[in-house]
């Protein structure tokens, strides 16, 4: 599936509401590592059907960054029924985040 | 299996240069860019004394060429995490998911991860205060004072970039004197926004369940402990080398790889090393690059004196 590029307007029904979990990856385009961490989550939404993979870039959506507390880009925060079931920081490998995320299927 | 001529386990300078040059050999490299792809230049913003880029260059855009460049020349540059190593027979063995390669030489510039303090509430707060990257995550402290640890040029540098956003920096040193460079000590010191605190160490990081809040801190001539009202900590001070893997198979000292002097050679033939994995002393982007060519130059020879 295509990572969606979450918003303040869309959040509230492609996360919270969303049937499956939800693996959201905060983000800014001057982050290096976040840089690095992009295409490692193209590459796991492309694998996984069990889950929604979205990414919010944090200049545009500071409220959504403030909201969740996000004090570290690349954050990565797993929503499940509307709640924050995980939440970790920093550059890993797909397995790793993978790994991480099949945790909540 | 699938069968190479050469391996490359790393993608910073070392790693994208022993790529390129394999690559122009016509060895056709495989590289795994490891679990921080890039390497510790994707952290930094500019970088301005690599040579050739006289107005400076952002770190993630100089390894992004150097990726490109390797792969101009043909060399194949993939994502999986390496599991292990085989050193113990010859070819190599590298496993990686769920593939298994074999390799006549290896080339190791699997560089260096950042150090941690290692204190109470460090492992906590990560990344909900507590960072090891002032360039991605200064932005959140924005009318918050904090404090960074370390002494050296990459702690004054990051305590200069935070000035941006923090309302106040303080640079805990841990004995009586910097250890970083002239300029960047005049730089930082000529900004009202840093004051620096000597002999002193983070005995625990604060918060308050969510986020950080401050920092307990030792005096460590007077003893005396005392807490500082922060919203962040920054951790800078220094990396150790990324040599898990290789333990009990290759010669290591202080951690790093042993390489024999003036080559890249390490304690197993057709094994070669490059980078900050092997390098204690100058740890830079050049010469990591100058030791990736070394590398390259070295298996190159060492293939051809096996057929």
């Amino acid at each position: 599936m295509p990572v969606l590029h979450l918003t303040q307007e869309t959040f509230d029904s492609s996360v919270l509401q969303a049937g499956k979990p939800v693996l959201v990856d905060f983000w800014a385009p001057w982050c290096g590592p976040c840089q690095m961490m992009s295409p490692v989550v193209d590459a796991l939404a492309e694998d996984v059907t069990d889950a929604v993979i979205g990414k919010i870039n944090v200049d545009e959506e500071p409220g959504l960054a403030q909201q969740f507390n996000v004090l570290s880009i690349p954050t990565f925060m797993i929503f499940k029924g509307g709640q924050v079931v995980d939440q970790f920081s920093g550059a890993m490998s797909k397995e790793a985040l993978k790994e991480r995320l099949q945790k909540h299927f | 299996m699938e069968a190479r001529h050469v391996i490359i386990l790393g993608s910073g300078p070392a790693g994208y240069t022993a790529a390129i040059y394999t690559a122009r050999a016509g060895l056709k490299p495989l590289v795994f860019a490891g679990p921080q792809r890039g390497g510790q230049l994707m952290w930094t913003t500019e970088v301005e004394n690599f040579p050739g880029f006289p107005e400076g260059v952002m770190g993630p855009e100089l390894m992004d060429r150097m990726r490109k460049q390797a792969e101009r020349f043909g060399a194949e540059i993939v994502d999986t995490q390496v599991a292990s190593v085989n050193l113990s027979s010859h070819p190599f063995v590298v496993s990686a998911g769920e593939d298994a390669y074999e390799s006549q030489a290896l080339i190791i510039a699997t560089g260096a991860s950042a150090r941690w303090l290692g204190v109470l509430g460090e492992e906590q707060y990560k990344g909900k205060g507590v960072s090891a990257c002032a360039t991605c995550d200064g932005f959140f402290f924005r009318g918050k004072d904090v404090v960074i640890v370390g002494g050296g040029d990459a702690a004054l540098e990051e305590a200069t970039f935070l000035t941006k956003f923090a309302t106040h920096v303080t640079i805990l040193v841990r004995g009586e004197a910097l250890r970083a460079s002239k300029p960047l000590q005049e730089r930082a010191r000529g900004n009202e926004k840093i004051t620096f605190l000597y002999y002193t160490q983070v005995e625990e990081v604060l918060g308050d369940g969510v986020k950080v809040t401050g920092v307990k801190i030792k005096n460590s001539q007077t003893q005396e402990i005392s807490e500082l009202s922060v919203g962040g900590l920054f951790v800078s001070i220094g990396h150790q080398p990324n040599t898990g893997m290789f333990e009990g198979q290759l010669e290591l000292t202080k951690g790093f790889i042993v390489r024999k002097p003036d080559t890249s050679l390490t304690s197993v033939p057709g094994v070669f090393v490059a980078g900050d994995v092997a390098d204690w002393n100058y740890q830079q982007a050049i010469t990591a690059a100058g030791l990736g060519c070394m590398a390259a130059m070295d298996c190159e020879e060492w293939l051809a004196s096996q057929e």
